[in-house]
């Protein structure tokens, strides 16, 4: 008879454990939320560190909703920008000049106070605008997830990153694509300016104070992280476990694989949509060359190096890449090479320097830097689906 | 009455919905090779049948195609009345269809309760936004989903100590009763059980002999049962049905079946053949 502790894996004890005890785990978040809460009167409201503070949680957003989608249910998927596109158009179409042509001089505004009211353009109350995102993104997860019903693994990652191509092409030449006066996007001139966050009860932000820019998206966060723990303990989030390690035996009992899987989708993409019509707002401008698929690299990254479907850890990858991406690199790392003698800047290799980290994180720790049990076991003692033929996976 | 009816049972069709589970003509075939074969085959309300055949004989795929893990090539399945033939694997088991694999495929990753609780799901309301506002209807029901989840595991003989253990780390015995508790989760009028007593030790087989008979006068479920050791099959089945190279040559009583001549011959020609091997 082999005992577990026979069995246990080399990896172990590499690096340390860095797992809370169950019990720890609710005031941490607590105290860690209230830390980021007044982390804002620590900094100047307009500086550097206000904007990377603002960025990361934005990404943490994002990186939590991927997670839902390849951290709980295991459907990799690469093309996770095309939620921040479709997000971040809804802000376009629904918060700037640029639906002009459509509304005449006059413009159409609903909800919103101040010059903004009065100019062309749709000007919509920024909770308008992310309830479009989130029916928009809700959709389009669905219909990118549809195709890859049928398949496995490796293959999902083909068919969404494909779609993150397409939406990312459409983008780039959708100003070429016009229906009489409407014109489908603004390709690689970009949507700008675009108008600051308004919502109700609240004055217009502005970019001279970020504050309010990092409690919304903080807002934000700690909504999808909420959501992630629910979800994570419930039916639906059994589910998803259950399909990801074993197909056929979660169908058998009773698991309905394509709503299951859809519900997936469209969960994870509605938070990309959100946090995309937020960055399109905070960032002013909606420019197809925002929207490639370094991006889905990106975002995936924080979620593989923070460990999938751990949510503590996908904050802590979301805002580790954050940093190096928004502060490291271009303000700290930026002339390296050249002091080295080297003709580049580091900028220009950033998602290479992502892809360095990733091989060397699966190498060292595949697991995350904070990984969740049941992935952990699924590295270490080979747990997980086999490929079994089953026909009646779509029907 | 039931004496009188039984009968004249052969000729007259409307008494027949005696039967849970009906398949008629059912054929699988997987490129050339014909893994089931024209098959009829039926069980009575209630009652505790078994599948028997040499290693091959088409066993596993006909309990694919039952719980619609496969699509027959030919041929109708219908379950308590209603046409499943087509139907989707959980939807059949939502009808009230459960399983236990040959092979055991617990989520192991998951505890053992968690794993009944995956069970359940078909019996279960919670959606999307009730699990994120999580209601007070949505905390009722996972309070309760645990709590018979436990219950279920008692109940297959799983001592409380190892229900939060995860599947994995489970001693063998104790992985095919968290199967069989994961499979009577979902409240089933019929369980397929394919070779539960693989790899069990004779006493682990009569309890679980015993079991079967309790969960059929319990719970009033009725019991197909695919299995190897003849001891179990003769103790415990009502009907015993011989599949051999994907077609059914014998069926009937255990005595009878024992004695058909068709039936001695397939076995005893697989021990020939292996023996030459
Ligand atoms: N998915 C499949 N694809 C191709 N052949 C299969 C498949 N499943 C089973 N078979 C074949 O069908 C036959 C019957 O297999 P099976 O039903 O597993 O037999 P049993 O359970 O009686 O031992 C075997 O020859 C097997 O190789
Ligand atoms: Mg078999």
């Amino acid at each position: 008879m082999s005992t577990p502790a026979a069995s246990a894996p080399v990896r172990r004890g590499r690096m340390p454990n860095l797992e809370l005890p169950q019990k720890a785990q609710l005031p941490v978040a607590i105290a860690f939320v209230v830390l980021l809460i007044i982390l804002p009167f620590f900094f100047a409201p307009g500086g550097s560190v206000m904007n990377n503070l603002v960025l990361a949680a934005a990404y943490a957003v994002m990186a939590l909703g991927l997670n839902i989608i390849v951290g709980f249910a295991g459907l990799l998927d690469l093309g996770y920008v095309a939620f921040y596109a479709i997000g971040a158009y809804a802000m376009g179409y629904g918060g700037s000049l640029f639906l002009s042509e459509l509304t005449g001089d006059k413009g159409f505004a609903v909800f919103v106070s101040g010059p903004a009211a009065e100019l062309p353009g749709v000007h919509m109350n920024f909770l308008l605008i992310l309830v479009l995102a989130i029916v928009l993104t809700t959709v389009a997860g669905m219909v990118i997830g549809l195709p890859t019903l049928r398949l496995r693994g490796d293959y999902i990652a083909i068919v969404t990153l494909a779609f993150g191509e397409i939406i990312g092409r459409i983008a780039i030449n959708g100003d070429e694509i016009r229906l009489g006066n409407f014109q489908l996007t603004a390709g690689r001139q970009g949507i700008t300016p675009v108008d600051k966050v308004q919502l109700p009860g609240l004055e217009r932000f502005t970019s001279l104070d970020l504050r309010a820019w990092y409690w919304l998206a903080l807002a934000l966060a700690v909504l999808v992280l909420l959501v992630n723990f629910r979800l994570r303990d419930s039916r639906l989030g059994r589910a998803w476990i259950a399909l990801r390690e074993d197909e056929v035996a979660a169908a058998s009992m009773g698991v309905p694989l394509v709503k299951t899987k859809l519900l997936a989708y469209g969960t994870g993409a509605a938070f990309g949509g959100m946090s995309g019509a937020f960055l399109a707002s905070y960032t002013n401008t909606v420019n197809a060359d925002q929207f490639q698929f370094s991006f889905s690299i990106f975002i995936l990254a924080m979620v593989i190096l923070g460990g999938l479907a751990s949510i503590w850890g996908v904050v802590l990858g979301a805002i580790v890449l954050s940093v190096i991406n928004n502060y490291l690199i271009p303000d700290v790392l930026n002339s390296v090479p050249q002091r080295l003698g080297l003709d580049f800047d580091l900028t220009e290799v950033t998602a290479g320097i992502f892809g360095f980290m990733l091989v060397i994180m699966m190498v060292l720790r595949p697991e995350g830097l904070l990984p969740e049990r049941r992935r952990k076991l699924e590295l270490e003692e080979g747990i997980g689906s086999d490929d079994a033929v089953y026909e009646a996976r779509m029907a | 009455m039931s004496g009188a009816v039984a009968v004249g049972a052969r000729d007259s069709e409307p008494v027949a919905h005696e039967a849970i589970l009906e398949a008629r003509g059912v054929t699988k075939q997987f490129g050339g090779l014909t893994a089931v074969k024209d098959v009829y085959f039926s069980i009575p309300r209630t009652a505790i049948v078994s599948i028997i055949g040499p290693n091959g004989a088409g066993k596993t795929t006909f309990f694919n195609l039952l719980t619609g893990l496969y699509k027959p090539t030919e041929g109708a399945i219908s379950f308590d009345g209603d046409e499943i033939t087509g139907s989707r694997p959980d939807q059949i088991t939502a009808r009230g269809v459960a399983r236990t694999f040959q092979n055991i495929r617990l989520f192991g990753t998951m505890s053992a309760v968690e794993n009944v609780m995956v069970g359940q799901h078909a019996r279960m309301r919670a959606g999307l936004f009730g699990s994120i506002l999580r209601t007070p209807r949505v905390r009722r029901e996972e309070r309760e989903v645990r709590e018979k989840a436990r219950e279920t595991l008692s109940y297959v003989g799983l001592k409380p100590q190892v229900h939060d253990q995860l599947a994995t780390n489970l001693a063998y015995g104790d992985q095919r009763r968290v199967e069989i508790a994961r499979a009577l989760a979902s409240d089933p009028k019929l369980l397929l059980l394919d070779e539960p007593t693989a790899g069990m030790n004779p006493q682990e087989s009569d309890e679980l002999t015993q079991f079967m008979r309790r969960l059929r006068d319990d719970r009033q479920v009725s019991i197909l049962l695919i299995e190897h050791d003849m001891k179990v099959v003769m103790g415990v089945s009502e009907q015993i049905t011989v599949l051999d190279h994907g077609e059914k040559i014998s069926e009937g009583q255990p005595q009878a079946v024992r004695a058909d001549p068709r039936v001695i011959e397939a076995y005893l020609g697989k021990q020939e053949s292996e023996r030459q091997h």
